[in-house]
């Protein structure tokens, strides 16, 4: 469970993007997390919600985007889906693939009021 | 009201990954090897590194960095086997090493007297997948005490691991654990993981662990002396 820590980083770069920007009343913060960032969204969302309970991020909803793990095969040259994290090409069923995205942990923006 | 969208486009961890990138540039200097090493907890990491040390002690210049919870237990143990750079990370209740955690560790090694650091994650096959250590290489390790299925349930670490050790093969046939079963489980996630099948009870398999660890060292150096 390292969804606090990784929630205590989103604040932190919140907080300096807001001062430098001088945001004061955000209303949502866009997160992008790829299927293997190793991250659970549900486990951050309730991260967030209790780091920033009483704070003046608590109205702020944390909105995550998630993913999909999608690669490039390195024999066929076609760009694929992963599913279910089989990692094995669709088209030439080789399993020699560039992951292409899906590792994403991303602060992507916020909305101010 | 009006809303604004402003967009911002920065990586989560992008201070962990500064500082990860800046230890890799200082061990890739030095012509360090190194390897994260990541399994759940009670797989065999310690036993293994004990294990090395006897063996290559004395053909190879090992630094270990050892993560934990809550003790000084492994790193006591790496110390005893002979480890003669040891230096414990205690994590205080965080479920993973981090690149700050390790610079601080580095800060107190002689990196002139290195030429393979093995840093030892917290047991856990979840949350060290997501920081980047600055190593070479994760290594992950599973044992035939454990579920056959542990790629499909964790894959994000088998599939950013570059080499798997199944450890614990004196115990095969005494679960329902399938090697075979389990090698094509890892290769599924990522068929590119270098493999390795050891007991650290009978020395089964060492060798070839062994052997790899001594070519990954000269490889470096051959390839620094270029």
């Amino acid at each position: 469970m390292h969804e606090l820590g990784i929630a205590l980083e989103i604040i932190n770069i919140v907080r300096e993007e807001s001062s430098k920007r001088n945001l004061n009343r955000l209303q949502e913060i866009g997160i992008r997390l790829g299927s293997l960032s190793g991250v659970d969204p549900e486990a951050l969302s309730f991260s967030f919600e209790a780091a920033t309970l009483d704070t003046l991020l608590a109205s702020a909803k944390l909105i995550i985007e998630q993913i999909p793990v999608r690669g490039k095969c390195r024999s066929c040259g076609k760009e694929l889906q992963v599913d279910d994290f089989v990692f094995m090409c669709p088209h030439c069923d080789s399993v020699d693939i560039d992951i292409t995205q899906g590792q994403e942990l991303d602060l992507a923006y916020l909305v101010e009021k | 009201m009006i809303e604004e969208r402003i967009t911002v486009e920065r990586k989560v961890l992008s201070e962990n990954d500064r500082l990860a990138a800046e230890i890799r540039r200082r061990l890739t200097e030095r012509g360090i090897v190194s390897l994260n090493l990541v399994s759940s907890p009670g797989s065999g990491k310690t036993s293994l590194l004990e294990k090395t040390l006897g063996a290559l002690n004395s053909k190879l210049k090992i630094a270990l960095i050892a993560g934990d919870v809550q003790t000084e237990n492994d790193a006591d143990r790496l110390l005893q086997a002979g480890g003669k750079i040891v230096r414990p990370i205690i994590t205080g209740g965080a479920c993973h090493l981090d690149a700050r955690m390790v610079t601080k560790a580095l800060e107190q090694i002689d990196l002139e007297e290195v030429e393979i650091l093995f840093i030892e994650n917290v047991g856990n096959l979840v949350c060290p997948s997501s920081y980047d250590l600055g190593e070479d290489m994760k290594v992950v390790t599973m044992s035939t005490t454990e579920g056959d299925d542990k790629p499909l349930k964790y894959p994000a670490m088998f599939r950013r691991s570059s080499a798997l050790i199944i450890n614990k093969t004196d115990l095969l046939g005494h679960s329902d654990f399938d090697l075979e079963r389990a090698k094509e489980n890892a290769r599924s996630i990522n068929p590119d993981l270098e493999l390795f099948e050891t007991s650290c009870r009978t020395g089964e398999g060492l060798e070839t662990w062994y052997e790899w660890l001594i070519r990954l060292v000269r490889d470096r150096k051959a390839r620094d002396a270029e």
